[in-house]
């Protein structure tokens, strides 16, 4: 079983990629459990055509520790496992606790199963507690891919994550597997993103370019594997998931201090675009 | 004292307790570290929760109770605890020099996510030394489940299977039970002539001689070669569902030793139990000394059995000790009328079942109508005994104010008993148990007897 996180900074993409991708590596036949850690809850949108009803924190809210699995883990599309963390409302308590509460949770009720083949952490952010950190924590998520894209604060969070991951690996197994770039038509995007993922060591796995059919798609409550198998943009979910499928590439990343992060910018960035 | 509480019960929505019936994670965790040889328990988090456990501690055991904190300040618990922890590692092993250190976390650190393995594995320990840690958030379970815990944890770091033919040994799991207890349990094990490691023990720790010296580390304690040893066992007995049974569940996982979980050996057929189950796994006879024994406890039941026949009773405190002790009353012919624990009735996912349902049982063949709760507090049990009062109540110190209200006796079991001594040091468990737990029970409803007694019926033989 490969248990897979995905970080990134706040509205770059990161569930709508982490869904687009499973649904691609479903596709391919593969098991999939996709473990929702933001307490908007809305990792899991796309693959159950719908927001998740009930939340494992909801769950243990109205009903106490006594739950079955059925209550929280949901089948989605082509048979992916659903289960979303949830929180407290925004504002009051303690969204991290939560996280590590739901994934104990899940440890005790047994839905680690063997005939997994795939485990996904969709996590809320840069990981800004201990809390967030728990998918990456040992026995958990060993591979980590960041969603950026050729933004400046995109990389800079990227660049931050790098930093926790670089101190979770050092003593554990955790390991950046590559840098998904979800285009935001950012100028020399492609460049500029290769050109940081390889500054920290790692790849640039794929590069998803921009298509509105993103959108048509989650307003249907759906991925765009599944609102539309045929389209281009399909396919490229489909290159992403065979590229993580087939990765051997995973590193203890270096992250980059400020000076050289805007250097990188300046160079990739600004400098072809105004010449 | 006690005057507000009411007969009628009205349904709590709000979740909160009056009065609870049980304490934090951390005791539990600290009390079981204390039963491996050589090891300092470590709280994890501020400097209050360290002090009050080992003050609870100290005071139920009138022992010092040693143990150290990362003293959690503001920053720290900003930052995280990282840094105070390997602080704190590498000046308990220069100033304390124990073999372990066992880590327990408290609810500050649980809350701010404190990654302990990962701390560990960069903090400095000297060769030959060992740092092992648990998990006990506090608004989790009690501090049965923080025993529960760190006994599990004792296998995680310590137990391995070196080879594929099992020993003719067993692992014996006491649970949360005292000194006293424990050094019953192995008394009787040693009688069955069957090898054995206890685990965790605390006897020799907690109820060390007074030898004008001071010893950090008293000589009790499982020892780490024999806690390793524990995964060549040929059979794993764990005294207790809630304290005990998830520790042999995990050997059973990690080193494939079958697990066989027991009640608490409080009385004549949990004893019983107990010493088939060794006699089954070894074909060991049973012999005269603990038969004699037997007898003896038959004799006694028989005798004084006019004392309790009959007694209505309350029992409180934790699932494991009021589970046996609702089976031996039960078995006096007395008739626990409210069996109550504040210990959650299972844990999440976990295989410990019901406290409810394991007493329902219980009660039901004997045919006596109980109320029954788990997760209760002692508000709750108050106003039970208001609507149904009993003759008699067995439960931890905390009962004495409902004792003193309704003007009941109480017999003290269980944890914690702070103002009465020497408990600690005698067993509840085995048939030597059980006749002190008669002597206990008929003596408080006879004090009873002869204090309301006209003078006309104040007996010299009874």
């Amino acid at each position: 079983m490969r248990q897979v996180a995905i970080y990134g900074k706040g509205g770059i993409g990161k569930s709508t990629t982490t869904q687009n991708t499973v649904a691609a590596l479903a596709e391919a036949g593969k098991h999939i459990m996709v473990v929702g850690c933001d307490p908007k809850a809305d990792s899991t949108r796309l693959l159950l055509g719908g927001l998740c009803q009930k939340t494992v924190l909801d769950t243990l809210r109205d009903e106490g520790d006594d739950i079955d699995l059925e209550e929280i883990l949901k089948d989605g599309f082509k048979g992916t496992k659903c289960v979303e963390s949830g929180g407290p409302e925004p504002g009051v308590g303690c969204a991290g606790r939560g996280i590590i509460t739901s994934i104990n949770m899940l440890e005790s009720l047994g839905a680690y199963t063997s005939d997994l083949d795939y485990v996904f952490y969709d996590v809320l952010g840069d990981v800004v507690c201990g809390g967030f950190a728990m998918p990456i924590r040992e026995g958990k998520a060993e591979e980590i891919y960041i969603v950026g894209s050729g933004e400046l604060m995109a990389l800079y969070a990227a660049n931050n994550i790098s930093k926790g991951i670089q101190k979770y690996a050092t003593n554990g197994k955790v390991r950046l597997g590559g840098i998904i770039c979800n285009s935001r038509k950012a100028d020399n995007e492609y460049e500029l993103v290769k050109a940081f993922a390889e500054k920290l060591g790692s790849q640039m796995i794929h590069f998803v370019p921009r298509d509105n059919i993103v959108q048509r798609a989650e307003i249907n409550r759906k991925t765009v594997i599944d609102f539309d198998p045929t389209a281009g943009q399909a396919d490229e979910y489909r290159a992403l998931a065979k590229a993580i499928d087939g990765n051997d590439m995973f590193v203890v990343p270096k992250p980059m201090t400020q000076d050289d992060l805007e250097a990188l910018m300046m160079k990739h960035g600004f400098l072809d675009a105004i010449a | 004292m006690l005057d507000a509480t009411t007969k009628d019960i009205k349904e709590r929505t709000s979740g909160g307790m009056i009065n609870p019936a049980k304490t934090c994670q951390p005791i539990g965790a600290m009390y079981a570290a204390l039963g491996i040889h050589g090891c300092l328990p470590h709280s994890h988090g501020s400097q209050g929760c360290c002090s009050f456990h080992r003050m609870h501690l100290t005071r139920h055991f009138r022992d010092p109770i040693m143990a150290s904190t990362s003293s959690f300040t503001e920053g720290a618990s900003v930052f995280g605890g990282g840094a105070n922890l390997k602080t704190a590692i590498k000046t308990i092993f220069q100033v304390y020099n124990p073999d372990i250190i066992a880590v327990h976390t408290t609810c500050l650190t649980e809350t701010i996510g404190d990654d302990i393995p990962n701390i560990i594995k960069t903090a400095e320990i000297p060769e030959g030394k060992l740092v092992i840690h648990t998990n006990t958030p506090s608004y989790v379970g009690s501090h049965v489940t923080g025993f529960s815990n760190m006994t599990k944890s004792m296998v995680n770091y310590f137990s391995e299977a070196t080879s594929d033919v099992k020993k003719e040994q067993v692992n014996i799991i006491p649970g949360f039970v005292n000194p006293g207890d424990m050094r019953e349990i192995k008394r009787l094990t040693r009688a069955m002539n069957a090898p054995f490691i206890m685990f965790p023990d605390t006897s020799g720790v907690v109820d060390s001689p007074m030898t004008g010296e001071f010893n950090m580390f008293p000589k009790g304690g499982t020892t780490q070669a024999e806690l390793a040893d524990t995964g060549n066992s040929k059979i794993t007995v764990a005294l207790g569902r809630f304290a005990a049974s998830d520790a042999a569940g995990q050997l059973d996982k990690k080193c494939k030793v079958p697990a066989v979980t027991l009640k608490t050996p409080i009385g004549i057929k949990a004893t019983d139990s107990f010493l088939m189950t060794l006699r089954k796994a070894f074909a060991y006879e049973v012999p005269y000394e603990l038969e004699e024994e037997r007898g003896q406890l038959v004799d006694i039941m028989t005798d004084t059995h006019f004392h309790f026949h009959g007694k209505s009773v309350a029992i409180f405190g934790d699932p494991d000790i009021v589970t046996g002790m609702t089976e031996f009353v039960l078995s006096l012919g007395m008739k626990p009328i409210h069996i109550l624990t504040g210990t959650p009735g299972g844990a999440v996912g976990s295989a410990v079942g019901s406290f409810e349902d394991d007493i329902k049982e219980l009660v039901d063949m004997a045919g006596v109508k109980a109320n029954i709760q788990a997760s209760g507090d002692l508000f709750t049990l108050h106003q039970w005994i208001k609507t149904k009062p009993v003759d008699l109540l067995i439960g931890t110190t905390y009962g004495k104010y409902i004792a003193r209200a309704e003007d009941i006796p109480l017999v003290r079991v269980g944890f914690p008993v702070l103002d009465r001594s020497v408990h600690s040091y005698m067993p509840i468990v085995g048939y030597r148990g059980a006749m002190r737990l008669i002597e206990m029970i008929s003596g408080a409803l006879l004090d009873r007897q002869d204090r309301d007694a006209a003078d006309e019926d104040f007996e010299l033989v009874m």
